[in-house]
């Protein structure tokens, strides 16, 4: 699986097998995800303690296709 | 006792049913609530179907891979009578399932993605500039619909698929036709002459390239053949058909409805800056694709109900958007509100692919509409604005306005 986490508590986790390029993580909070050149989603370096913002958390509940997990601890 | 079976017990009613308000759902949708997040409603046909009105059983639904789009199954139910007998011809992306469908909309998803759609902005509202221009050249009155909401969408997706827009007469017509044809053999007509325009398009590129998205895929996916020449017809007659049938009824039912709702409009006037705002709550409220088809492949169970293998799944926008369980007095148009994990776009594997283009386009052209002609209003009555079908696209099919 091509999974990409941040490194520190609470994770994030982006599932770019699922990711259909929808870009409701971009629209939701673009200071965490990107795209790629390939439009799927990957997460910009240096946010792993973005994953307790407001709009992060709202982000695995906006992906229409679950690629957005954020897992405490 | 609670039925579980959709052929015991009889349909509450017939689907789909029209609007009589432009930007309201039907009186006998909102009836159907009664019957929890499932009801049953029969087709054309007399097939029984599952009508999915929960917010939530619906986005459950939609995600569930157990749920098939694929329209060319012989027996993936039929809505309206000109798709009747269409079994076996494959619409890729919107009507083929995972791994076909993923292998299709990767080919697709680097042209759309949110930072491509960003750079496309300033063309756009160079279109919209000069329509407006135009409109108020002509004025005082036009019709919002084939002066404004329709060639907009269509400047963009050709310019975006390099399809020539001289063109856009042509297969606005067959666009039109295909959708609003009442039976098979008048959707086939329309369906045969888009397909030869394309099919020939495609060759003339291969010789003479353009610098479009059709224009990448034939140097990439053609040439490689991850794509053969009917593929490639068929993903292009999709996006064309796509990028305008959705979006010319979201902008006129978007004017029509900011326009009925003058307080809210104000709002938006006093601060553009709402305006990504005012659209998703305009994509919630006007539910402009009013729902989408499925086919179960397996049992399932959801909302206290079994749903058998081979039912007919008819989920619906409309009423999930305006499910009270997740957006509170739903039947109000409220631009201040948030209304996130709406629908509007379908949700799970096929969620539009072109949302993000739609985004800017209704963006840029309500924007701008209200802000250039902030006098605009309606120059005929409410009711005396025709509007389509309810198996159609949601949105008004003429919109007289006057300034
Ligand atoms: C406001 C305008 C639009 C609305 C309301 C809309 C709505 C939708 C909905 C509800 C679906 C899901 C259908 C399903 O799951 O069965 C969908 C899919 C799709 N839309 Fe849009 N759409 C709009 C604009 C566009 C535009 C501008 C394009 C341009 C290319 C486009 C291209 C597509 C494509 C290709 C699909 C199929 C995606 C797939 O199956 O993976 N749409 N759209
Ligand atoms: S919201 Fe989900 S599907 Fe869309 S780009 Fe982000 S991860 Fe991919």
């Amino acid at each position: 699986m091509d999974a990409r986490e941040t490194g520190s508590a609470p994770r994030i986790t982006v599932d770019r097998d699922r990711c259909i390029g929808a870009g409701q993580c971009v629209l939701a909070a673009p200071e965490v995800f990107t795209q790629d050149d390939d439009g799927l989603v990957d997460l910009l370096p240096g946010h792993e303690d973005a994953a307790g913002d407001a709009h992060v958390r709202d982000v695995p509940m906006a992906c229409p296709v679950q690629a957005v997990t954020i897992s405490d601890g | 006792m609670t039925e579980t079976d959709l052929r015991t017990g009889s349909p509450a009613l017939d689907f789909p049913q029209d609007r009589t308000c432009p930007f309201q759902p039907p009186q006998e949708y909102t009836e159907l609530r009664e019957h929890g997040p499932l009801a049953k409603v029969r087709l054309f046909d007399g097939r029984p179907a599952w009508l999915v009105q929960g917010h939530a059983e619906g986005r459950a639904l939609l995600a569930d891979q157990r749920l098939s789009s694929d329209w060319g199954h012989p027996v993936f139910p039929v809505v309206v009578q000109r798709t009747e007998g269409r079994g076996g011809l494959a619409f890729p992306l919107i009507g083929v399932d995972d791994p076909e469908h993923a292998r299709q909309r990767r080919m697709l998803i680097p042209s759309f993605g949110v930072k491509r759609m960003a750079a496309v902005r300033p063309m756009i509202q160079r279109d919209v500039d000069r329509l407006l221009d135009a409109m108020l050249e002509k004025g005082p009155t036009a019709d919002l619909v084939s002066g404004f909401a329709l060639p907009v969408p269509s400047l963009a997706i050709c310019a975006l698929l390099d399809v020539p827009y001289s063109d856009h007469d042509f297969f606005e017509e067959r666009s039109r036709d295909f959708v609003g044809a009442k039976t098979s053999a008048e959707a086939d007509a329309a369906f045969g002459q888009l397909y030869a325009y394309l099919h020939g398009l495609i060759q003339r590129k291969q010789a003479e390239p353009g610098d479009g998205l059709l224009d990448e895929l034939i140097a990439v996916q053609l040439a490689e053949g991850a794509l053969d020449l009917d593929e490639l017809t068929m993903i292009t007659l999709v996006l064309l058909v796509a990028g305008h049938e959705t979006t010319v009824n979201a902008i006129a039912l978007g004017a029509l409805t900011l326009l009925q709702h003058p307080e809210q409009l104000e709002m938006l006037q006093r601060d553009p800056g709402m305006i990504s705002q005012v659209v998703e709550e305009l994509l919630r409220f006007t539910s402009v694709s009013d729902f989408m088809v499925r086919m179960a492949k397996e049992d399932i169970e959801v909302g206290g109900q079994t749903i058998k293998a081979g039912d007919a799944v008819l989920v619906s926008i409309t009423l999930m958007n305006h499910d009270e369980a997740s957006y509170e007095d739903p039947y109000t148009f409220d631009v201040r509100r948030n209304a996130r994990h709406h629908v509007g776009f379908g949700h799970g594997i096929h969620q539009c692919l072109g949302q993000n283009l739609a985004r800017a386009e209704l963006e840029i052209a309500l924007g701008s509409l209200f802000a250039r002609i902030p006098g605009l209003k309606l120059a005929v009555p409410l009711d005396e604005v025709p509007i389509k079908a309810g198996h159609d696209a949601q949105g008004p099919i003429e919109l007289p306005v006057t300034w």
